[in-house]
């Protein structure tokens, strides 16, 4: 089994080499692609959520000396992220149009990506879960410029500045981390560092969780880390911004919860409310640009920074509901942004414009289209029979039950569902219902292709909207040690 | 076998590759580079062979030493070499062009065995360990690398080049020598393995002349590794010199230089009377040199100038190791560095020549749609400038974190903060190569199809910038 691990990083790396040595890019991605997505879920379905903790180990010498391994295992959490980003690979690579242009090198992009955040979620390594995620440093910068649209040259040097600089300040938190434990006990895999921290000897400062908190905060545009996002995200091709806003930007949270909720229980605390009033500029100013916009691409990116709110909020609660909480959300909002992305990317193929003041009626000609923009936009409000329901539910509880303080943002909060409400519903209006120009009375519905791509995203929300307990039962396996 | 031999063995070859020139009958003269990069590699694999140091008290002793540091640089600078005289042969036209042409082919011997003598004037270099041998080493790998730089006498960058190198680099020689003298003035000695115990003893009245001695050294050492405000010569330079010379300047000559500036500084380092004035010299010095490099590179639009520039901003990730000597790690994360970035910078500068060979001139729009012209090309400068730019995975990613780590554990907070920010700034001016290969149309569709040569060194070195980044215990081992 630890080998099916390894496989689903391994194969998206060798099917690029397959590309670049000339196989057919679609059939290739996809084939990878779908034998990931597979062997995700035998993993999912194989983890013992009895025994729980770290499975599927497997370890090979890097730096013995300096304690750097590179350690590959999955608990609960690892899998259901792995299989988020299995799901939006394939789903993503399926509406992948044929492009002029380097075609080879987009799907390369893509699965450097995916191979990219699979590697981050199954390091056992601290450097290592630093080190793939960087993996997708270089195919974001091709994708968004050479196949972006809009103002992309900008969008993309803005992307990469920011996520360099922010990976590097990362970079240093986590030296500072390692150069903190008393040398003899150096190391930086999670398994050891959570045993220092249990046996008192690792007593990192506050200092090193803010280096990390910003790190991580950037990657995942915490308010106000999160100019970069939004631009980024509306300027990329469909696919990518499907794979980096659904899956990659998961990595900061991750990594959150990896890292910073088991060491610096104490750091954490002291700084929450910081942490907490960067929360409300998430939810609340940002919810407010977003609705002030007049685009979908532009509307659906700042979205995706505002729901990160959500997700801090229950980190911020620090306890057991919270942060199943969080995880859900993260698994859920990865599915329903990734779906809104991909239908965005339709909805531009075929108007070639997303202005809200251009658009309309649209769910007379495209039905299918506009049926299920409609089940995502609800999945992105938080419409209960949808998993986000549950994680913002079990968010908000946690948050609650985490102190008085804590009332103040979750209010906030529930106001912020208020306002996701006001913007979804409107670019859903103003897209798909009212008059319908005449320009647009030609425009063809979605093709088969993209149309189950997408419900490939949807069903698995839904599921987990019905039934929280397919994910919580595996967070909580690893959450409880 | 003796430490010497080696040494040795490259100035027989070199004499060996002079004798075959003289006497070959064939026009073209590709051959020699090919003898002497083969009988360089033998040499690299003898240095594998068991090596005894001198016996201590001998007349060798005294002046060449054989330790971990010698022996790593000594194949680090045969191995620069090689790749040198690899490229040699594709060079040839461009040595064509800018020679007078008595006959077809002239001067390509030359151009391959004049490196041969500067690689074992670097390797006596970084075995030195008293002034006398390093001055004279120095001399004799500089002098013959103004030849080099200005090698293509009909053209006038090239002779700008070395004119400028040559009177910059008389200078640093200059003030090599005064300070070189005063040292020798104050305390009697000219050898680093004497210059702890008699730096110690001196009288505090002593102790002016001393550092004046030492910030002389220090000045022209600053010149050859090209840290601020002594890098000036650097971007000129490297943009009028042949691009294979300019890629050896930057990698081989500079490596020689820190081995030169580790031994001295490693000798005073913790001296209560010099240690604390050299500390904060060798800070400011990697602080200016951080900022002035990556920040200058930003604007660049010539692709060897951007390279020298960003030959100046490694000088200063190097010299944040430097100053972070006090820790058992700084000497290998200044090894491993500069192992990464000799395969990083040679294989970009490789890269560049073929580039410009086919386009005709080397600004970076010269690289525009590289992608389609030359996938192989683009991927191979798209992996240097991933790994120029420290990107996890490759070389230059494990040498910035060894840098920032030991530079963390000596306390360096300030610089640490400053190298992020450099690094954003890098990040940017390296994408930049990125942005033009890919986001940009070409300015012609014609395919670029690179030397065979071209593609066995692209191998070779994109190999190692993979293998290194991945897994660089072997590096690190070999410098412990």
């Amino acid at each position: 089994m630890s080998l099916l691990l390894i496989l689903t990083i391994v194969l998206p790396l060798l099917a690029s080499l397959l590309i670049m040595a000339g196989a057919d890019p679609r059939r290739t991605s996809l084939g990878a692609a779908t034998v990931n997505l597979a062997a995700s879920l035998v993993l999912f379905l194989g983890y013992d959520r009895v025994t729980g903790g770290w499975q599927f180990v497997s370890e090979w010498k890097i730096l013995p000396k300096l304690g750097i391994n590179m350690t590959l295992g999955a608990d609960g959490l690892t899998l259901v992220m792995i299989l988020l980003a299995t799901l939006v690979t394939v789903s993503a690579l399926w509406v992948a149009p044929k492009v002029e242009k380097y075609n080879g090198l987009y799907h390369v992009s893509l699965l450097f990506i995916s191979a990219g955040v699979i590697g981050a979620f199954a390091s056992l390594d601290v450097l290592f879960l630093y080190s793939f995620h960087e993996l997708a440093l270089i195919p974001t910068f091709l994708m968004i410029g050479i196949w972006g649209s809009g103002d992309r040259q900008a969008a993309a040097w803005k992307a990469t500045i920011y996520l360099g600089l922010g990976s590097f300040i990362l970079l240093i938190g986590l030296i500072a981390l390692y150069l903190s434990i008393p040398s003899g006990h150096r190391t930086l895999d999670l398994r050891q560092l959570d045993q220092l921290a249990a046996a008192g000897i690792l007593q990192p400062s506050a200092l090193i969780y803010l280096l990390l908190l910003v790190g991580f905060g950037s990657l995942v545009s915490l308010f106000p880390f999160h100019s970069w996002a939004p631009g980024a995200y509306a300027c990329a091709p469909a696919p990518a911004a499907m794979l980096h806003a659904g899956v990659l930007k998961k990595f900061g949270l991750y990594g959150l919860i990896r890292i910073a909720l088991p060491l610096f229980p104490e750091a954490m605390q002291g700084l929450n409310g910081l942490l907490l009033l960067l929360v409300i500029g998430n939810i609340l100013y940002i919810g407010y640009v977003t609705v002030s916009q007049k685009r979908l691409d532009w509307t659906i990116g700042y979205s995706s920074v505002m729901h990160m709110g959500y997700i801090f909020l229950g980190l911020a609660s620090m306890n057991a509901i919270g942060v199943s909480g969080a995880a859900i959300l993260m698994f859920a909002h990865g599915l329903s942004v990734a779906a809104a992305f991909a239908l965005c990317g339709e909805i531009r193929r075929r108007t070639g414009t997303l202005e809200y003041s251009e658009l309309g009626g649209l769910a007379k000609v495209a039905p299918v289209l506009g049926l299920l923009f409609g089940f995502a936009a609800m999945a992105s409000v938080g419409l209960p029979g949808f998993a986000n329901f549950a994680g913002e539910l079990l968010v908000f509880f946690g948050a609650t039950a985490a102190g008085p303080l804590m009332i103040i943002p979750v209010v906030v909060g529930v106001w912020g569902v208020v306002i996701s409400a006001i913007y979804m519903l409107r670019a859903y209006r103003n897209i798909f219902w009212g008059p319908i120009a005449q320009r647009w009375e030609t425009v063809t519905d979605i093709g088969s292709g993209a149309k189950w791509s997408v419900i490939l995203l949807l069903a698995p929300l839904m599921i987990a909207g019905f039934y929280p307990q397919f994910i919580l039962r595996m967070v909580d396996a690893s959450l409880s040690r | 076998m003796n430490t010497l031999f080696l040494e040795i063995a490259v100035v027989v070859l070199g004499i060996l590759l002079l004798m075959v020139e003289a006497y070959s009958a064939r026009p073209r003269k590709s051959h020699i580079a090919w003898i002497g990069a083969a009988g360089l590699f033998g040499v690299l694999l003898l240095s594998f062979l068991p090596q005894h140091s001198p016996a201590p008290g001998s007349a060798t002793a005294a002046f060449i030493t054989s330790d971990i540091l010698s022996v790593f640089f000594v194949r680090f600078t045969l191995a620069a070499t090689i790749v040198f005289l690899v490229t040699v042969p594709s060079f040839a036209p461009v040595l064509g062009r800018y020679l007078p042409a008595e006959r077809e082919g002239a001067g390509i011997a030359e151009f391959a065995i004049l490196p041969v003598f500067v690689c074992a004037g670097l390797m006596w270099m970084v075995s030195a360990v008293d002034f006398i041998m390093i001055f004279v080493s120095l001399e004799l790998a500089t002098i013959t690398l103004y030849i080099l730089a200005t090698y293509l006498r009909q053209n006038t960058a090239s002779l700008e080049s070395g004119t400028k190198f040559l009177i910059l680099g008389a200078l640093s020689t200059g003030f090599i020598v005064y300070g070189i003298s005063w040292l020798f003035g104050t305390t009697g000695t000219t050898s680093l393995l004497a210059l702890p115990s008699a730096v110690s003893a001196l009288p505090e009245t002593s102790r002016m002349p001393l550092l004046f001695g030492i910030g002389m050294i220090l000045v022209a050492l600053s010149f050859k590794i090209s840290a601020f405000p002594f890098q000036f010569w650097v971007p000129d330079v490297y943009q009028g010199a042949p691009t294979p010379v300019t890629s050896y300047l930057s990698v081989a000559s500079k490596a020689a230089g820190f081995v030169v500036l580790i031994r001295l500084l490693q000798a005073l380092w913790d001296i209560p009377a010099v240690s604390h004035q050299i500390h904060t010299v060798v800070t400011l010095l990697a602080v200016l040199t951080l900022i002035f490099g990556n920040f200058a590179a930003i604007p660049q639009t010539n692709m060897k100038r951007l390279l020298g520039y960003s030959s100046i901003a490694h000088a200063g990730y190097l010299l944040m190791a430097v100053a972070s000597l006090g820790s058992r790690m700084a000497v290998p994360a200044i090894g491993f560095y500069l192992a990464g970035y000799l395969a990083m910078t040679m294989l970009s500068f490789v890269v560049l020549q073929v580039v410009s060979e086919a386009t005709g001139g080397e600004e970076i729009s010269r690289f525009n749609g590289l992608g389609r012209r030359s996938p192989l090309l683009a991927g191979a400068m798209l992996l240097a400038a991933a790994s120029l730019a420290g990107i996890p995975f490759t070389a230059g990613f494990i040498g910035k974190l060894l840098v920032f780590e030991v530079a963390l554990k000596q306390g360096h907070y300030g610089l640490v903060v400053l190298g992020c920010v450099t690094v954003a700034a890098g990040f940017y001016y390296y994408f930049k190569v990125i942005r033009a290969m890919y986001w940009q149309q070409p300015a012609e569709e014609t395919p670029i199809a690179p030397p065979l040569a071209v593609r066995f060194l692209i191998a070779v070195l994109g190999a190692a910038i993979l293998a290194f980044g991945i897994y660089p215990a072997p590096i690190l081992a070999a410098l412990k």
